[in-house]
């Protein structure tokens, strides 16, 4: 090859390499700017609606102004309150099976790969199916009904981060108790899991976060409520249901209680998500090797 | 613990019954033509696809907008993501690395309908104002980009709310199977003189692209899937469009509206059917993201010692 056209090539490699290097840097920024976008808009919007009545008081009726979303929070509440009582346990405890149990056998692997393909099901077709399978029968939209889906959509999630915050847990912990004759049900109880506990709670706070904004399953099952109501056989109002029928709505009060909700509602979020990722990186559970 | 992790068994088989059992009624009347049919209006003698009044129920118009409203995110996400696991896995100063992992866990965590408050008010009129006029001006010649809905709604809103969803899933997986290339790799073709971009072409992508592929496909399922955020921006019209700035409905839009409200035993069978679809379609993309996410994060380390 003459010594020109090597040049030239490598010319061409060098610039060629600068170009996608600042193409990648460019779809960085694309991608962090509407994140930050949405969040200044959400704190500036939001914080500016946001105030004690939003806490205190029920949605006044179109027209008057004021008002605030006290029944959706204490809604939102309880629907998780329900769903954490069916998620949780199940899930934690299918998670115990596939890292202690089942690991290994085609069995766990199949509820594994089960529990992941649950997991991308939209939630919207879960409201369906607990449509079918509760508000149907009962003949009346309630919370219950509610409460039953979102647990549903938490059993998943719960179950696969478990097995992995049990996975962390050092084999010598496992060994050391069994060394010591203590029987292979009481290790798992009393010892990985204790040691994972950090993890698997956090683990249980994202799945947590995750239904609690969730909107789709409840259009038909919890349904929305206007009015103060704790009854678990009535319509129930719940914080991102709220949300989406003021945002869609025509009048500006609403608007700014939308705002205001969704601001409460990231705020839960991403304390969850930051406390994950602290419990995480930090290796509380990897301290114990 | 072994019937509780059964029970996740039990949900899908669960759900899957449900959804056939509600939507026998719709099947048997319809059968498959439930989702190519097209019916006319006896008096304006134009197509009609939904017409809950008179039982017209056809599901093309709404497999219709998913797959636009899908596939426009995925051309608008992919791109992106790719460049963004890249820059990420390879490129990033250590000290940037942590907080932009971070922030784009964050996107991911963000509720739907929270992405649809903010797309309604934010990102519908900037549309309206600015880029759809545009798209109109420049490329409004392919006949994609018409010019009769000036409310801004429609198929590029939801696509372009879809992708930002969307985006941090395919990253994250993306940069999963990228770290999970061997560095030996890396350095083999580093040390024959390759510069950074050959390195990642010929090291990274090329070790990493089917599991890619499968982000990619995950990406789809949940573009497929998705309902708040597309319900609040894509307008809602049950009609076909080959203007991308129409107004549409997709699948899952369609249910979210209409299910509520609806009291004829036909309709909700028909929407309950729509749902199975739209169940079945998200399994079987799921599956097979899956399958190949984890024939790269599996496979790749035990063969690379």
């Amino acid at each position: 090859m003459k010594i020109d056209q090597f040049k030239t090539r490598s010319k061409v490699r060098t610039i060629s390499d600068h170009l996608v290097t600042s193409l990648a840097v460019i779809a960085t920024a694309l991608v962090v700017t509407p994140l930050v976008a949405i969040f200044i808009y959400l704190v500036y919007k939001g914080a500016s609606s946001l105030n004690f009545a939003f806490f205190t008081q029920v949605p006044k009726p179109v027209g008057e102004p004021g008002g605030g979303m006290a029944n959706a929070i204490l809604g939102s509440g309880i629907l998780l309150g329900l769903a954490s009582c069916i998620g949780v346990p199940i899930g934690i405890s299918g998670g115990i099976y596939l890292a202690e149990f089942g690991r290994g056998t085609k069995l766990a692997n199949a509820v594994r790969f089960t529990a992941d393909v649950l997991n991308g099901v939209p939630s919207i077709v879960m409201g369906v199916a607990i449509y079918a399978l509760i508000v149907n029968p009962q003949k009346h939209y309630s919370a219950f009904s509610g409460g039953v889906a979102l647990g549903i959509m938490m059993i998943p999630t719960v179950c696969r981060t478990t097995e992995e915050m049990l996975l962390m847990v050092p084999h010598a912990v496992r060994e050391a108790a069994l060394g010591l004759g203590v029987p292979n049900w009481r290790s798992v109880l009393s010892i990985t899991l204790k040691t994972a506990s950090p993890g698997v709670i956090t683990g249980c706070m994202l799945a947590f976060a995750r239904v609690a904004g969730e909107t789709a399953p409840l259009i038909f099952t919890a349904l929305g409520n206007q009015f103060w109501s704790t009854s678990l056989n009535q319509p129930i109002a719940a914080l991102p249901l709220q949300i989406y029928v003021y945002a869609i709505s025509p009048y500006d009060d609403w608007h700014r209680l939308a705002w205001a909700g969704a601001l409460v509602l990231i705020i839960l979020i991403v304390l969850a998500v930051s406390l994950v990722r602290y419990v995480t990186s930090r290796g509380v559970l990897k301290g114990a090797s | 613990m072994v019937l509780c992790a059964f029970s996740i068994f039990g949900i899908v088989i669960l759900i899957a019954w449900q959804l056939i059992l509600r939507s026998q009624l719709a099947w048997d009347k319809f059968g498959m033509s439930f989702f190519y049919q097209v019916f006319t209006d006896s008096y304006t003698q134009q197509k009609l696809y939904w017409d809950p009044v008179n039982e017209h129920f056809s599901a093309l118009p709404f497999v219709f907008g998913t797959l636009v409203s899908s596939f426009l995110a995925l051309l608008l996400a992919v791109p992106l993501a790719v460049g963004l696991a890249i820059f990420l896995t390879e490129m990033c100063p250590r000290a940037l690395r942590g907080p932009l992992a971070f922030l784009t866990e964050l996107l991911a965590a963000i509720p739907s309908v929270i992405y649809g408050l903010w797309a309604v008010f934010v990102l519908v009129p900037l549309l309206r104002e600015h880029v759809n006029p545009l798209l109109i001006r420049s490329l409004g010649w392919t006949g994609l980009f018409g010019d009769d809905n000036p409310t801004g709604l429609g198929f590029v809103a939801a696509g372009v709310i879809l992708a930002i969803m969307i985006l941090p899933i395919i990253s994250s997986l993306t940069r999963e199977v990228m770290t999970a290339v061997p560095h030996s790799q890396r350095e083999a073709v580093l040390a024959l003189g390759a510069t950074r971009w050959e390195m990642i072409r010929m090291a990274v992508l090329r070790n990493a692209r089917i599991g890619i592929v499968g982000a990619i496909i995950l990406g789809l399922g949940r573009a497929l899937g998705e309902t708040m955020a597309v319900t609040m921006v894509i307008g809602n019209s049950p009609e076909i469009h080959h203007s991308l700035l129409a107004n549409g409905s997709t699948m899952a839009s369609v249910i979210a509206n209409e299910y509520a409200e609806a009291s004829a035993d036909m309709h909700l069978s028909a929407l309950t059917e729509i749902g199975l679809a739209l169940f079945i379609v998200t399994i079987i993309v799921n599956a097979l993201a899956q399958l190949l996410v984890w024939a790269v994060t599996r496979g790749a380390p035990r063969q690379a010692h």
